[in-house]
């Protein structure tokens, strides 16, 4: 993991909505392939940090790179990050007025100039290793929350993206339709993706994470590896969240 | 380890649905409900039965003079004789195959609408019938007489004007409704000042501006046909009515499209005509159906810049001397086609929702 060069590079970010300081002197930077998981107390700013990262919340100080473009705010720039840059989001934000297979494909058509044709046979094969494609032209409706946000993973393959955000993909979802999703972005992180994923599926973490982060009251507290994450947390801070969601 | 057995379903007792459980729970479930459905029986049997022997057992069909109407019934045979003047005004007689070609040519564009996929090429074809349709009517080309719009009149001109006041006015009012939703501060002012101002003011001081005041501003010797002038005013108004229905729909998108939208890397027009617009004017249909009923029925309004639609072409039979004393007849006339077209849209615009509907379970 040491050899392989940055992707995002996170330098001094702060932001505040109104007087309310929100990301405080945030310092980041993920090389290409990491996973990270990104972990905190509600409130504490991990959704506000990677919605920073495809310019979806705008910021006041600091600067952000994406795999060598800077972010700012220019709208060729913004662009090009977001052709790189996937989310996946925690209430799927499928487009309900169309089908499953003209969700994914709008972007490949519209933003990429792809024929038709090709494009939906590009959405097939994301929808087949999600394992919806016999539900292709169902509407998102029709669909149950497991499902949806599976439909939304794949939309956020169609772009080939070299990174992919997750804010909370299964925070809304039923306990049963958990696993699905997780299976899902498990194999995706045995891919060679960069993913940024705020949750608090703690298995999840332990399993595929390179490093986890935690947060609290919009500053990084603690990173690590999982396994000195969850042996030897340093902070009291996360110590006292450890205990709280893996207590049950 | 705990077994068990899963039970069957049953159906929903039977007093609890059917037309005498509707009739029970709906007209006679409280004393005051008995009372209210009996005195709404009584003025039924009041209206009705009257207004049947009037219209229909004494009424006067056949015949086409003032002495065919001697039963004491409605006198229908004066619509009869004036259908002509109602429906196309003074439009002269042997060119109302324009007008009526314009009608047939409707249904075409109907069925093509049906074969049509791509909703660009709806627009367009629904543009070029309308502008086609105007010169055909309008004529003065190929050799066709023109009809100055002073002798269009009738139901002809009423459901022109309303439908070219929509049609024109529609994509005015969408873009007004984004100019309104915009987060650059000139264009949401001009459009929120255009919208507050427009609202603000009564349709006929619209029209008498379009046709008395705007004139006085041209230069010496520009004309300007008077009915183009009322329409442009009528599209200048409904366009403010249509974007605040519009602007409701939108505010009935949750944020997540925006972001889903702009996530996956569409620009702003795109994320707004594919994404965020067909969803808002979804939930719009019934306000902007209802604008159109309004508007159809406000184009009656036209008759005090001196155009003669519909309405105004009955009261200028009724006031014919040989025809004095059926305004009734004539007015029931206007009635019932104005019903017909608004209950039609009213129609449609339960069709449309229930197309659109991809809330499926």
């Amino acid at each position: 993991m040491k050899d392989r060069k940055d992707i995002i590079e996170i330098k001094n970010l702060n932001k505040w909505y109104g007087d309310f300081h929100v990301l405080k002197d945030i310092n980041l930077t993920i090389k290409k392939g990491e996973i990270i998981v990104v972990c905190g107390p509600s409130g504490s700013g991990k959704s506000t940090l990677i919605r920073c990262i495809n310019y979806l919340e705008q910021f006041q100080e600091g600067s952000i790179t994406v795999d060598g473009i800077d972010l700012i705010n220019d709208v060729k720039k913004i662009k090009a990050i977001r052709e790189e840059v996937a989310m996946v989001f925690q209430h799927f934000n499928l487009f309900p007025h169309l089908t499953i297979l003209d969700n994914l494909t709008l972007a490949p058509i519209w933003v990429r100039k792809m024929p038709r044709k090709e494009a939906e046979a590009m959405a097939m094969k994301y929808l087949e290793r999600v394992g919806i494609a016999n539900q292709a032209h169902k509407y998102p409706n029709q669909l149950s929350g497991g499902q949806q946000q599976r439909v939304a993973i794949a939309r956020s393959l169609c772009k080939n993206p070299k990174i992919m955000l997750f804010d909370e993909p299964t925070s809304a979802l039923d306990p049963e339709m958990v696993a699905e999703v997780l299976d899902v972005m498990i194999e995706l992180a045995r891919e060679d993706k960069t993913m940024v994923c705020v949750t608090h599926e703690m298995g999840f973490a332990k399993k595929v994470a390179d490093r986890i982060i935690f947060m609290d009251a919009g500053q990084i507290v603690e990173e690590n590896t999982p396994e000195e994450f969850f042996q030897n947390p340093e902070s009291d801070r996360l110590k006292l969240f450890l205990e709280q969601i893996l207590s049950h | 380890m705990a077994t068990y057995e899963k039970k069957q379903e049953r159906k929903a007792p039977s007093n609890t649905k059917g037309a005498t459980f509707w009739i029970r729970e709906n007209l006679f479930s409280s004393p005051l409900n008995v009372a209210l459905t009996l005195l709404g029986v009584m003025i039924l049997f009041w209206i009705i039965p009257p207004f049947v022997k009037w219209a229909y057992i004494n009424a006067n069909f056949a015949g086409s003079t003032r002495e065919d109407c001697v039963s004491g019934g409605a006198c229908w045979v004066f619509i009869r004789m004036k259908i002509d003047m109602f429906m196309y005004g003074f439009y002269p007689s042997d060119l109302r195959w324009r007008v009526n070609s314009v009608y047939g040519l409707f249904f075409v564009l109907i069925v093509a609408f049906k074969y049509l996929k791509s909703p660009l090429l709806k627009v367009a074809l629904a543009h070029i019938y309308f502008i086609a349709g105007f010169f055909l009517v309008h004529g003065g080309f190929f050799g066709m007489e023109t009809v100055p719009t002073d002798k269009w009149g009738g139901l002809m001109l009423t459901i022109m004007v309303a439908a070219v006041g929509i049609v024109a006015a529609f994509p005015l009012g969408v873009l007004l409704a984004l100019g309104r939703a915009s987060h650059l501060p000139i264009i949401k002012s001009i459009s929120v000042t255009y919208i507050e101002f427009i609202r603000g003011v009564p349709l006929i001081t619209i029209l008498f501006m379009s046709s008395i005041i705007l004139p006085l501003f041209f230069p010496e010797g520009m004309t300007f046909d008077k009915l183009l002038r009322a329409l442009i005013g009528i599209a200048m108004f409904e366009a403010a009515y249509i974007a605040e229905n519009i602007r409701g729909g939108l505010q009935s998108i949750p944020k997540g499209q925006y972001e889903a939208a702009d996530a996956i890397g569409l620009s702003y027009w795109q994320k707004m005509f594919l994404v965020i617009l067909p969803q808002a004017l979804k939930v719009a249909i019934p306000n902007l159906v209802g604008v159109s009923i309004a508007l159809f029925q406000d184009t009656t309004l036209v008759l005090i810049i001196g155009l003669f639609d519909l309405l105004a072409m009955v009261r200028l039979s009724a006031a014919d001397s040989y025809w004095l004393g059926y305004e009734t007849e004539g007015y029931v006339f206007v009635t019932f086609i104005f019903w017909f077209f608004c209950y039609s849209m009213s129609n449609f615009s339960q069709k449309l929702e229930k197309r659109f509907n991809t809330n499926l379970r």
